[in-house]
């Protein structure tokens, strides 16, 4: 099980969160004025990265607050996690 | 029955007496006696029979590799099947069975498959079974009752288990000298350590060795350093305990047999308890199995590992027989045949394999015992069927390709062999780790890890008891350190110095006849997976080790291959041509040995598996006698019998109740969502389709929203209590869910909007009163508000006192008719509901359940989410148009105009009747257009709501029919499961009142 750093509570247990997906991915201004594809990209299309990737975590057992996280898809460990609307620390709480 | 119990010696309590049956015979063994140990003590040879060939068995082990003594243990709806007897502790009026063998293990019938065991060859049940299909399911009950395997009780475990979390700094794995040698030292640091072992005491091959440790004997060592580490408060000793899967980010499963030993668990204890460890570093020293040698009939009772034998002699002070041979390619079997001659058997000799035999040391000890020795030799093959009477030896040089022409019989009754160890490299391998062959010890050792753990002992191919020490100690400095503690200088350890001659690996034993024409050669015991079988495997074209493992079944059931697997991969790579090292292992995966499902489910089994729901008026309903049913967490009436009616007769009565009178729900376990901020419009204009901010204060609204695909997610009534304050009601199913959408959107991509968001579901109860004669009943009980429908239209909610009571009045209906819903703090909900019942006895008022909801709301043709729809359905297939506001964005708009959902030839909701007028064709019924069209017929949507309607007369149906908007007035056929059609008019989805008069009046 892993530990999950809750970035309003601090290390808390993996059952306790939920996953989210991506990260960072901004909804358009003005869907209206996409085409299908710019639309399906937003919609449907997700990077599979092997390594380092960015995604959104819910503390949903504990604070119930949504947060951004960087997980090593390898080994499965968290490298930091962030505050939504706060830029991520320059460094990594522990290496990947 | 010989005893074979020692005077003197070991570590059983011989003042304590345990009497057991095995097989329904009762024996006699001793507090501190294994099973195993009990069974060899009275002489049992035979414990089991073979998987395949039901071949007789015995004790080979006397640990978790142990391939054929495996149990069925206990009686009744206790008893656990496929225990390890080796590590079963005995208790008094323990009930054992062996899992295999029918009559019994002395006389099995399945027996006579051995007479056949060439065509019982790799892969006979996959070529044999295969065809006809049908007849798999026959076959399949005879071959799995006779292969054994041991049952499952019939009714629940009477047992408690229990789960716990736990953190450390340093987790040890293992309580043998390595396991031991680390954990002192890293809890000398004050670092927070646990440390396990599967035993019931701690100590390891201590237990076992007779060896010294600083010049005094080992077990004063042990005793001193058990005895720091207990009486340390930052170490928590856990014997009985298993670690047993080793997981991402240095988590550890281990699961502590609390009373297992007990048989049954005493007062308030549990039976297994599971630990989840979440250790910093890790330090394994689980150390090593001793591995077999493939000579012909290898499996005969009677033949044990050298170190097994050695454990029931020193440990549990048995004499496994009265003359053994001892058979080895190492040294260190030459120490088990000393310990056996030491305590009064007979060893007729030493068989070593090896050209230039043993080192000095062992050698020495051997020769000062009487021990005649003979290097350069082999055992062949062994006589004896339900127990070894003689191995047959012969001279050899070394070369395996030849074939043994001249051997001689020495008579023996135990035949022990060694065929060099295997480091349990399990954990390290769960954890990610990777195994490298040693090319001096020829074993596969642990290799670079990817987690914080790391392995000493035998574990690690560390074979010295100085080296264990010594490497156990390092690793427990440098696992505090690495935690942040500051560690002194390293303790130094003095044992008795070896004198080896290396190990000279020997994967099969040549024969009289080819590898392939010989007797049995067994590599795994319990799956009786012989040299023959996995060459037999390559020859039919697999190479890899996983192939071959699935061919051949070598490796698989309960002990995994831990005795079978290195000798396995050691003939693969000999028929392949490539080194062991090419060959590799299979993957090793949790659990390292079996965990029962009540250890693994805890306390979460019944009643609190999961929470049950009940409203505030749950009582009165189980008094009415309603049925109850279960909706998502919750338990709602389905409906209310009377004079024992069915539920056709129930319902029926309910709706035209309903529909004439006045009818009572409780509709508590609607999803609430209470909506507050300066930005409450703002974001509920994104979520809805609606025109969100239209909306007067005090208006009520029916809303849906749709996910981002365009397709429906949840719906229900909002009302809008002020500027920037909103109730929103959600699908009972959908609560959750919907306000955690709203707080993702919220927190995630909105967060400059300043909205609040409460769940008051469990605060508000809700109470339908449904009817032409609510108002009145309303008005019965004393209302301060108006209500009549100038003052208090449609869709509109008030603050009012009812009764007496403060409660949210909403004027909706999800029936159709003149309904009002009652809002009341949860507290207040069983007086109100009494209060109703009771104003409502004039009105002959009927409480209704979910049965006769479904059917109201079906006859108006409102959809139920997730009934009527899948996932799969938009609002324009709903016909739900005219929510759609063009005015605004909202979520899902831009969907709707993909080329998918503006497809006319979509599944779109539709009302269906039977042509004949009665038939209640069932819910997911598929509809066809013409049924006499070839298999696989084309379908064209299907029935998703089903009922009998009592006010119209005749059953109706809805559901999804492609271009149904288009067909309304032509007819489709509903295919049933029972192969016959029923003809189905397409009608429009609402069926009573069309206009939608009876709600408003």
């Amino acid at each position: 099980m892993l530990l999950i750093k809750c970035p309003w509570c601090g290390n808390r247990a993996e059952s306790e969160f939920n996953y989210g997906g991506e990260a960072g991915i901004a909804r358009p201004a003005n869907p209206d004025t996409l085409t299908d594809a710019e639309w399906a990209d937003y919609l449907f299309m997700r990077k599979n990265p092997k390594g380092l990737h960015q995604e959104q975590w819910n503390h949903a057992q504990g604070c119930r607050r949504w947060f951004n996280a960087e997980r090593d898809t390898v080994t499965y460990r968290f490298t930091r996690t962030w505050r939504i609307g706060e830029a991520p620390s320059s460094t990594r709480d522990v290496d990947s | 029955m010989t005893s074979r119990r020692l005077e003197s010696g070991g570590f059983v309590d011989r003042g304590k007496v345990f009497e057991f049956k095995f097989d329904g015979r009762t024996l006699k063994g001793f507090a501190g006696d294994t099973l195993a140990s009990a069974l060899l003590a009275n002489d049992v040879a035979v414990v089991s029979r073979s998987f395949k060939y039901h071949r007789p068995r015995g004790i080979v082990s006397a640990g978790a590799d142990e391939p054929n003594a495996i149990m069925q243990i206990g009686k009744d709806d206790a008893t656990l099947p496929n225990l390890r007897a080796t590590q079963t502790e005995l208790y008094n009026n323990m009930v054992a069975r062996s899992t295999k063998g029918w009559p019994s293990v002395n006389f099995d019938v399945s027996a006579i498959n051995a007479l056949f065991g060439r065509v019982f060859s790799a892969g006979f049940y996959y070529k044999t079974f295969m065809r006809p299909k049908r007849l798999w399911r026959c076959y399949e009950r005879f071959i799995r009752s006779s292969a054994g395997w041991g049952s499952a009780p019939a009714g629940n475990d009477p047992d408690e288990y229990a789960h716990r979390n736990a953190h450390c700094d340093v987790l040890v794995v293992g309580a043998g000298p390595s396991g031991l040698a680390a954990a002192v030292a890293a809890s000398r640091t004050g670092a927070r350590v646990i440390l396990v072992d599967e035993q019931n005491e701690f100590g390891g091959s201590l237990l076992s060795e007779d060896t010294t440790i600083d010049s005094v004997p080992a077990m004063q060592w042990l005793e001193k350093t058990v005895a720091e580490l207990s009486n340390c408060e930052t170490v928590q000793c856990l014997t009985r305990t298993t670690a047993f899967g080793y997981y991402d980010d240095n988590f550890v499963a281990a699961v502590e047999r609390c009373a297992d030993h007990l048989g049954k668990p005493p007062g308030q204890t549990v039976r297994e308890r599971l630990w989840r460890i979440c250790a910093r570093e890790v330090v394994l020293a689980q150390g090593a199995f001793e591995r077999p040698l493939a000579f012909c009939n290898n499996d005969r009772p009677g033949v044990m590992m050298a170190s097994a034998v050695q454990t029931y002699v020193n440990r549990y002070a048995v004499l496994p027989g009265e003359r053994a041979v001892l058979f080895t390619n190492n040294d260190s079997a030459y120490f088990a045949a000393v310990a056996f001659k030491k305590a009064g058997g007979l060893l007729a000799a030493i068989i070593d394999s090896r050209q230039s035999g043993a080192g000095v040391t062992a050698v020495t000890n051997a020769v000062d015992h009487g021990i005649p020795i003979m290097n350069g030799h082999l055992v062949t093959d062994v006589v004896g069927k339900k127990r070894v009477r003689k191995a047959q030896v012969a001279q050899w040089s070394g070369d395996t390709s030849q074939t043994i022409k001249n051997t001689v019989s020495i008579e023996c009754d135990l035949l022990m062999m060694s065929g060099g160890w295997s480091p349990a490299v399990h954990l390290h391998s769960q954890a990610g780790g990777k195994n490298i062959w040693d090319e001096t010890h020829h074993c596969f050792v642990p290799g670079e890890t990817l987690q914080q753990n790391r392995s000493v002992g035998a574990g690690a191919g560390q074979w010295s008891l100085m080296e264990c020490l010594q490497r156990g100690g390092d690793a427990g400095r440098t696992t505090a350190e690495a935690c942040g503690f500051v560690v002194q200088a390293g303790q130094t350890y003095e044992t008795p110095q070896d004198q080896e001659n290396p190990i000279e690996p020997l994967w099969r034993v040549p024969a009289s006849r080819s590898p392939d024409r010989c007797a049995k050669q067994f590599l795994d015991f319990q799956n009786d997976t012989s040299v023959a079988d996995v060459r037999l495997a390559v020859r039919e074209g697999y190479r890899s080790i996983e192939h071959v493992k699935r061919y051949t079944a070598l490796g698989f059931g309960t002990d995994q291959g831990k005795l079978g697997n290195i000798n396995g991969m050691g003939v693969l790579a000999e028929a392949l041509e490539v080194p062991i090292a090419q060959v590799g292992t299979t993957t090793f995966r949790p659990a390292y040995t079996p965990v029962t499902f009540g250890a693994g489910a805890g306390e979460d089994i019944g009643e609190i598996y999961d929470p049950v729901r009940k409203t505030a008026m749950h009582e009165w309903h189980e008094m009415q006698g309603a049925p109850m049913e279960v909706v998502g967490q919750w338990l709602r009436p389905w409906y209310f019998p009377q004079y024992g009616e069915d539920i056709h007769a129930a319902v029926a009565r309910e709706c035209m109740a309903a529909r004439n009178s006045l009818a009572i729900m409780d509709a508590s376990t609607l999803g609430k969502i209470d909506v507050q901020g300066r930005d409450s419009v703002a974001l509920l204009e994104r979520i809805y389709t609606h025109d969100v901010g239209r909306m007067a204060v005090g208006r009520c609204a029916y809303g849906i929203m749709l996910g981002e695909d365009g397709l429906l997610m949840d719906d229900g009534v909002m009302a809008r209590l002020g500027e920037q304050r909103f109730y929103l009601t959600t699908t009972t199913g959908g609560a959750a869910a919907v306000l955690t959408w709203l707080e993702r959107w919220l927190q995630t991509e909105w967060p400059e909007l300043d909205v609040h968001l409460t769940s008051t579901t469990d605060h508000w109860s809700t109470i339908a009163v449904v009817g032409p004669k609510s108002r009145e009943l309303l008005q019965k009980v004393g209302c301060n508000v108006s209500l009549q429908r100038e003052n208090f239209p449609f869709m509109t909610v008030k603050d009012a006192e009812l009764g007496g009571f403060p409660v949210q009045l909403f004027r909706v209906s999800f029936s159709g008719e003149l309904a009002f819903e009652v809002n009341i703090g949860s507290n207040y909900a069983m007086a109100m509901w009494e209060l109703l019942i009771d104003a409502g006895q004039e009105f002959q008022i009927t409480p209704y359940g979910t049965e006769t909801l479904h059917v109201l709301r079906a006859e108006k043709g409102f959809v139920i989410v997730g009934q009527d729809t899948d996932g799969s359905v938009s609002p324009v297939d709903l016909k739900m148009n005219w929510l759609l506001s063009k005015n605004k964005d909202y979520l899902g708009k831009r969907s709707l105009q993909r080329a998918d959902l503006v497809r006319t030839d979509r599944k779109q909701f539709v009302g269906f009747v039977p042509v004949d007028g009665k038939t209640v064709v069932a819910e997911g019924t598929q509809l066809v257009n013409d049924p006499l069209l070839p298999v696989p017929t084309p379908m064209c949507g299907h029935i998703t709501s089903s009922y009998a309607s009592a006010c119209l007369g005749h059953p109706i149906a809805l559901g999804l029919l492609q271009s149904g908007h288009a067909r309304i007035g032509e007819q489709v056929v509903a295919a049933q499961s029972d192969g016959t059609y029923v003809d189905m008019q397409v009608v429009s989805p609402v069926f009573y009142d069309p206009k939608s008069e009876r709600q408003n009046v």
